[in-house]
């Protein structure tokens, strides 16, 4: 099930070309672009369009709203550059036939890689120097005694174990103090033309901004110093979140590159990198899911609450039908009979990874099956009080077809409702994402996410000394994430829903 | 009213066929059971005999809808729709993989659910609708922001969450009651406590949020002004005008949930071994043991729709305007 563009990669007369690797399209990797590429369709129809524009600036005047924002799309970047994939080629090679290695790596996997390689035997603590479990070692004299060993990777370039606490400070020093400069940096640069919109943008429409605006500010953006100062006047909080995030980003990149910041799991993998891998799965469930909701919602919907009658009667029985199967049963029969057709058809997948990609998708279109019902409802009812409104009814008296009454009439005026939907859905599926995976019936067991890395950790609680810092991380990226998703959909749906009151 | 009732019920039928094909078509349609039993006797090497043999001690082994080789009414009993879906409107739910009666095991397992899903749903709506009261109260001041804040904190916090730390806070750490296990009688308190506490604080967040949202929109209506301009202090419009016109949509989320107790919690039955319908389901999942599963299915939608007529009922309890003809 892979879309290999192996061929596109050999040179012309032939023979192979510098790339010994192969790029991989899995089939969620595919959705995820066929998202991006819709997401960049609305962007370009809304920015010409100023009446769709105003709720978004709405948006973008809340600055909870980007401060959120801002964490999301940290969340994206990594998301995406984990959508990357590709396989690497094996130095052996079969008859002169590049032969390409079974794992399936990501762009991401190659920027952390030495988080991805640094894996030690089992569990050890974060900032740990020593296993988290004692074996028999023999020592200097020879006798063999239990002890801690020493870690692979973790603070090996310590000799001294006392010495740690000393070099975390001043690694978390030195990687932070950049992540601030870099922080400025990007600010200097990013308020450069935010300055010249803000100049010119005010009078477009009267006159074009002279030469002396442009160069004033080319003066003021080209000085980030200089910038930064008036953007921390204008926008305060998203500055000093962004400056809270690049410190942290620095200190702990810093820190990660001589200790398991996060400690490690039970294989001995970096539980820091498995807690950004899982941000890809999380971010996959609760955006591909709604390719899935929004079609069925919007035709299933509109259709019903325009043409009434029998397609009323049939479309509400059938969402009757799936609502009333409580909606955990619902997924968990059908992720079963998934399970059952994959496994029982393993010739279809070429690698692990395509496998566990495909329950992934499936599990998606479960969701998006069995949670279309909801906004079908809402979609449905709007459209009732719509149908009514005289601009429907002088359309329709002016021998408009129905098709464009629904295309151009009633469709846009629902459009915020099927927003605001999907962007207080997010956060629900991300959640859902780590119960279903804990009940058994969520993503391959294989795939990290959040909800197998807490499956994982969950039964060590009982040890002693415990093991929590799988379970502390995977639960507070997971918070991040969610609190930030939950706040930007508060504030799309405090700008986007004509019934609040906008006076508070 | 008795009408509207049996009406409704009567419109019941039709959606539980379509549930009862729906489950049909997904448990024996999508994959047939030949497919069911490679999987569960080993996807590779497994003879067809193995798989003759596991149909037919599960009686899968008929054909699915129409059995060609049966005469009169048998062609359409003698098969696996009749036998294994259509029974189960007489709630006939058949035997499970490990050969006991689903009927009973359901009969018997309501009890411990009930114990922790009653409960739990109570006190949790009192807590629920007396925070948004309390935040309602002191709407737009500091103390409504932090309740707002800490309900959408705790709205972002995974579910798993509350259980696991629960269990490591109050049993671990603090020795009060055990991790998990149930047992009947008196003793049950001290197992069912912890599982209640964790399901009333997960659920505070979106619940109070939801019900503040409800009483700040009949705060802005005409009669609460009314009301005001009467003298009546707040508490006593907050109590007697608000909250009981907030009735409505408070009913509208909560009447239907109350059959849907007897199924229990997925989750919190499990983490907590309550031996209950939700760990029942569960461990069904786990094993793949789908004719629980469907029995789960039907029977939680059969209750989901009990909901709905309840709901309706309970509006013309609580609003005297509200007539079912």
């Amino acid at each position: 099930m892979f879309i290999l563009l192996d061929s596109r990669l050999r040179g012309n007369d032939g023979t192979e070309c510098f790339m010994n690797f192969i790029p991989v399209i899995l089939w969620s990797d595919a959705l995820v672009f066929l998202l991006i590429a819709a997401c960049i369709i609305a962007t370009l129809y809304v920015r010409k369009r100023e009446h769709l524009l105003l709720p978004w600036r709405r948006v973008a005047q809340s600055s909870m709203a980007m401060v959120s924002l801002l964490v999301l799309s940290l969340f994206l970047l990594v998301g995406l550059l984990d959508t990357l994939h590709f396989r690497v080629a094996l130095p052996q090679s079969n008859n002169g036939e590049k032969v390409y290695s079974p794992e399936v790596l990501s762009v991401f996997d190659k920027v952390v890689e030495p988080l991805r390689t640094h894996t030690e035997k089992t569990y050890s603590a974060p900032f740990a120097l020593t296993l988290y479990a004692k074996e028999s070692m023999t020592n200097a004299q020879g006798n063999i005694v239990r002890e801690y060993p020493r870690l692979r990777f973790g603070g090996v370039h310590l000799a001294d174990e006392a010495a740690r606490d000393g070099d975390v400070v001043k690694r978390a020093a030195v990687g932070g103090a950049l992540g601030v400069i870099v922080g400025m940096l990007f600010l200097g640069i990013s308020s450069f033309p935010r300055k010249r919109e803000n100049k010119a943008g005010g009078r477009s429409f009267e006159e074009r901004p002279s030469s002396g605006v442009i160069k004033n500010a080319l003066l003021n953006g080209w000085i980030p110093a200089f910038a930064g100062m008036t953007a921390l006047k204008e926008h305060r909080a998203i500055v000093i979140a962004l400056l809270v995030i690049t410190t942290l980003i620095g200190a702990i990149a810093n820190l990660s590159t001589a200790y398991h910041v996060l400690g490690t799991d039970k294989v001995g993998a970096d539980v820091l990198y498995l807690s950004l891998k899982s941000i890809r799965t999380g971010l996959i469930i609760g955006t591909v899911t709604t390719l899935v909701t929004l079609p069925l919602a919007l035709f299933l919907g509109v259709a019903a609450g325009y043409f009434r009658g029998w397609v009323d009667d049939v479309i509400q029985y059938v969402y009757t039908v799936l609502s009333s199967i409580p909606s955990v049963l619902l997924i968990a029969a059908a992720v079963l009979m998934m399970q059952v057709t994959i496994d029982t058809h393993p010739e279809w997948f070429e690698t692990s990874a395509a496998r566990a990609d495909m329950r992934l998708v499936a599990l998606c279109l479960i969701l998006g099956l069995t949670s279309w019902t909801g906004l079908c409802r809402l979609l449905r009812g709007e459209t009732l009080k719509l149908r009514e409104m005289e601009y429907i009814q002088a359309a329709q008296s002016f021998g408009v077809s129905s098709m464009r009454i629904l295309t151009r009439h009633i469709m846009p005026n629902v459009m915020h409702i099927i927003l605001i939907a999907l962007v207080m859905d997010f956060s629900g599926l991300v959640l859902a994402e780590a119960v279903l995976s804990y009940v058994g019936v969520g993503v391959d067991p294989s795939m990290i996410s959040f909800g197998t890395m807490i499956n994982g950790a969950r039964l060590e609680m009982g040890r002693e000394p415990m093991v929590w810092w799988a379970l502390a991380a995977a639960f507070s990226f997971m918070l991040v994430l969610v609190l930030a998703a939950n706040l930007f959909a508060d504030a799309v749906r405090d700008a986007f829903d004509p019934r609040l009151n906008r006076s508070h | 009213m008795i009408a509207y009732l049996i009406r409704r019920i009567l419109y019941a039928i039709p959606i539980l066929i379509g549930v009862n094909l729906l489950t049909f078509a997904l448990f024996f349609v999508v994959n047939t059971p030949d497919d069911m039993a490679r999987m569960q006797l080993g996807v590779k090497r497994v003879t067809p005999e193995a798989i003759e043999k596991w149909k037919q001690q599960r009686g899968y082994d008929k054909p699915l809808l129409i059995n060609s080789t049966a005469t009169g009414t048998n062609t359409f009993t003698d098969t696996i729709f009749w036998q294994k879906s259509a029974s189960m409107f007489v709630f006939d739910f058949g035997y499970s993989d490990d050969g006991r009666s689903i009927g009973r095991e359901i009969a018997t397992r309501m009890g411990p659910s009930l114990a922790i899903a009653l409960p739990t749903f109570l006190v949790g709506l009192l807590v629920y609708v007396s925070f948004a009261l309390l935040m309602t109260l002191f709407r737009a001041t500091a103390l409504d922001i932090v309740g707002v804040a800490l309900c959408v904190v705790l709205m972002s916090i995974s579910g798993l969450f509350y259980i696991i730390g629960g269990q490591f806070l109050i049993s671990k750490l603090w020795h009060l009651v055990p991790i998990s296990g149930y047992a009947g009688g008196a003793d049950s308190f001290k197992f069912v406590v912890l599982p209640i506490l964790v399901g009333i604080i997960g659920g505070i967040g979106s619940s109070s949020r939801w019900y503040r949202t409800i009483f700040l929109e009949e705060i802005g209506k005409d009669y609460v002004r009314t009301a005001r301009a009467k003298g009546l202090s707040e508490l006593r419009v907050l109590f007697t005008h608000v909250l009981k016109n907030a009735m409505i949509p408070i009913l509208t989320g909560v009447v239907v949930v109350i059959p849907l107790l007897f199924m229990g919690s997925l989750l919190t039955e499990s983490f907590f071994g309550i031996p209950g319908l939700g760990s029942y389901t569960i461990d069904a999942i786990n094993a793949q043991d789908f004719s629980v599963v469907r029995a789960m299915v039907f029977l939680g939608s059969v209750l989901y729709i009990v909901g709905l007529i309840l709901t309706d009922v309970s509006y013309t309890v609580v609003d005297p305007r509200v007539r079912l003809q």
